[in-house]
């Protein structure tokens, strides 16, 4: 008895070795290790989906490349468009918004710490069933290993007669299990947001990031909810001999696909809203100004969503609806460009007249703007129904969601990253390798996707292992691929100056960008409480008021 | 200066925000209810669609009337048991709460004798047609949840019994109930659907 009350104290004040600090992160439910938990493990993903990229390319330098073979190319096609869906973008963002959500309303920790701690494991076991195809997916029947049914799993080639052994299970059971994990994750990130803000937050004095969260969460609900329905048909088929998409007994093919779009299209739009949200709370910092016209920024996230939910089938332009859908689908596709184009017109007028500094979070946010600009723009030319019917298909199709994904997505969030990775480290990150890394790939990224669209007008398929030579697609294809080998100097760069300047870099502050919001009021890296007492805020911007009391923000909103 | 943004004006209103498990179960239906509405799309779309028998007819699909009333009266019971609970009456809670599950579980038993019946003496099973599949995979969606109400009911009636439910958690079990009376309104939707509409 006695020596363990004197050992007690004694083990608390050594540093705890590497089993106790993993048992600590395992067992955590604190949300800002589970977001950093989430965005590491998303990061190992982006690696893993960035090689398979890379196969695929390599494959297509040349024309009638050996490179892989047919059978390889389709699964690495597979696995890369379900790797970064997945177990990329939703992870990464779920982590910033796990990390940023309660600091930024003044919270303690999310609304259900421990459903927060279930859906991040539920996640994280989803991929690591997807990877685990690889070695189980061959089941007794000798067939191939990992999926290859394309990341949209079109039936009937998932149905038991084209999709022999276990490899569409996996993918089934992977994308269900991972949904079940979004879908506790997006009822955690609204019931935080509505019912634990802190005194004098109210919905109109949220910060922008904390509402574009809470639209996102609702998509979530609505969007992911149809994919596991789908998959649940899914397995009934392959495991129950059920026909919901079994065309031999009267079932339809096109029903998995309007099932499989009422997701695919709104999940675009769960994807980027948390990217609208780091850029609206990025530039105004960087351009030393307001956001210019929160209101109506509000307002054009909430119509997004909703408009988003009307305009999946403009996936499916080309497998034959009739003239009523084709012409309600290009106007609903048209009509969602008008609020996304009003943000964009926000930032601008946010930069506009401010003072703007070229750091490299502000550097990858214009990069965004301009990028996402010209990824709506192909946007809008392959809504309408027949224009869609000649590039459908194409590698014009690929370029313009790349450059959504590519040119919008992982923009903003290398942005996003450099800015919060104060806050998150308590560290610097070196600002001259920051530059670089945007830099390459910046350039990689346009000579990849800019050129991309080029062979698919040229009527180059995708989805094809190799081509024939002389048909006008060749230099294209050359270029693209060594556009690749830039983006893949970028992100060593990016996860080089990560890893230094986590053991080097120099110590940050709590502050380091004189920026308005709460998570900047608590120390670098926050402690586990998040904040020592509850702060009150009065304005949008509670750190301006804290700043400048002489000229507080609460006496013009 | 780091520690809190502005200091509490004392004289401010109190403030109160919306409690979070309500919050957190309506954002639960609305997921729900969006999974339920793929199944109901597919069974409305599959209407006459199969290619052989047995179909829908008067004669194979009885209107499951006494099964419905008590999942519907399951409802009224289980929102006695809350306010008796709320006001702090747990023996009254006990009793309502018990009819709710008892009431549950006739349902649970009529949805099995249906199934019974259409799967010896018709014949019919996922795997027999497009009505099959989706019949049983709509309906036993519907029973699924059914289930995990039962579940959660019989775990709070042995609480109830160990003495362990006292005032405070009525919102705990009004949470719960609030999914019971989505599992309700989703029977008459299936009930329209099913039994209605595509018969």
């Amino acid at each position: 008895m006695a020596s363990e009350s004197i050992a007690l104290p004694r083990a608390a004040e050594s540093t705890p070795g590497i089993t106790e600090r993993l048992h600590e992160w395992v067992v955590t439910v604190d949300h800002k290790k589970i977001g950093l938990m989430y965005i590491l493990y998303a990061l190992v993903f982006l690696v893993i989906g960035g090689i398979e990229a890379t196969i695929m390319r390599i494959q297509l330098i040349v024309p009638h490349n050996n490179f892989v073979s047919p059978q390889v190319f389709n699964r690495m096609m597979t696995m890369h468009g379900t790797t970064m869906i997945f177990f990329v973008a939703m992870p990464i963002l779920f982590g910033f918004g796990n990390y940023l959500v309660p600091l930024m309303i003044g919270a303690r920790d999310m609304a259900f710490p421990r459903l927060n701690a279930f859906s991040f494991w539920l996640m994280a076991f989803g991929g690591l069933l997807l990877y685990f195809s690889f070695i189980g997916g061959t089941g007794l029947y000798g067939a191939g290993s990992a999926p290859d049914v394309g990341w949209w799993a079109y039936a009937p080639l998932t149905s038991r007669a084209f999709s022999k052994g276990h490899s569409t299970d996996f993918w089934t059971l992977a994308v269900l299990v991972s949904g079940f994990g979004s879908i506790g994750t997006a009822v955690n990130f609204i019931a935080t947001i509505i019912s634990m803000r802190c005194p004098g937050m109210t919905l109109g004095k949220m910060p922008l990031l904390a509402w574009m969260n809470l639209v996102m969460a609702g998509l979530v609900l609505l969007a992911i909810s149809p994919l596991t329905a789908a998959q649940a048909m899914l397995m009934l088929d392959r495991y129950m001999g059920a026909h919901f998409f079994d065309t031999q007994a009267g079932g339809s093919a096109a029903i998995w696909m309007h099932f499989f779009w009422i997701f695919g299209h709104p999940e675009v739009y769960v994807l980027i809203i948390p990217c609208f949200a780091f850029v609206s709370e990025i530039v105004p910092v960087f351009s030393r100004k307001p956001i210019f016209g929160y209101p109506v920024m509000v307002g054009a996230t909430v119509a997004i969503g909703f408009v988003s939910m009307t305009v999946w089938a403009h996936h499916m332009f080309t497998i034959g609806m009739t003239s009523y859908a084709n012409a309600f689908f290009t106007f609903s596709t048209m009509v969602v460009g008008i609020p996304t184009g009003i943000k964009i017109f926000n930032w601008i007028g946010t930069m506009w007249g401010g003072k703007i500094l070229l750091k490299a979070p502000m550097l990858f946010c214009i990069a965004f703007i301009f990028q996402f600009l010209i990824a709506g723009l192909t946007g809008i030319m392959l809504a309408a129904a027949p224009f869609d019917w000649q590039l459908g298909n194409s590698y014009f199709v690929v370029a313009h969601f790349h450059y959504v994904i590519v040119g919008g997505i992982l923009f903003a969030l290398f942005g996003a990253f450099y800015y919060w990775f104060p806050k998150m480290s308590g560290r610097m990150y070196n600002e001259g390798l920051a530059k670089l890394h945007f830099w390459t790939f910046f350039i990689g990224f346009h000579l990849t996707f800019d050129l991309m669209h080029i062979p698919g007008m040229l009527g180059m398929p995708r989805r094809i292992y190799t081509y024939e030579p002389g048909r006008g697609w060749d230099v294209w294809n050359l270029i693209i691929t060594i556009g690749v080998f830039f983006q893949i100097a970028g992100v060593l760069v990016f996860v080089g100056n990560l890893l230094w300047s986590l053991l080097k870099g120099r110590s940050a502050g709590n502050d380091p960008w004189d920026a308005w919001t709460l998570e900047w009021a608590t120390s670098s890296p926050p402690p586990e409480y998040n904040f020592a007492t509850t702060p009150t805020v009065r304005s949008r911007r509670p750190l301006w008021d804290l700043k400048h009391p002489e000229d507080p923000d609460w006496k013009y909103e | 200066m780091h520690d809190t943004a502005v200091a509490a004006a004392s004289a401010e209103p109190q403030w109160v925000l919306p409690s979070r498990g309500p919050v957190a179960m309506y954002s639960l239906i609305l997921a729900e209810s969006s999974i339920f509405t793929i199944f109901v799309v597919a069974y409305l779309f599959y209407i006459g669609k199969s290619l052989t028998g047995p179909y829908p007819t008067k004669d194979v699909l009885e209107l499951p009337i006494f099964a419905t009333v008590c999942l519907l009266s399951s409802s009224g019971t289980i929102h006695f048991a809350v306010a008796a609970l709320r006001n702090g009456n747990t023996r009254a809670f006990g009793t309502w709460w018990f009819a709710t599950l008892a009431l549950g579980s006739i349902f649970l038993f009529e949805t099995g004798r249906e199934w019974h019946h259409l799967i010896y003496e018709e014949g019919l099973t996922i795997s027999t047609n497009l009505f099959g599949t989706t019949y049983y995979s709509l309906v036993g969606l519907h029973a699924f949840h059914v289930t995990v109400g039962l579940i959660m009911l019989a775990l709070g009636m042995i609480f109830t019994l160990l003495g362990k439910v006292r005032q405070e958690h009525a919102e705990r079990s009004e949470v719960f109930s609030l999914y019971w009376h989505f599992v309700d309104a989703v029977w008459v939707v299936v009930f329209t659907v099913v039994y209605i509409v595509g018969r």
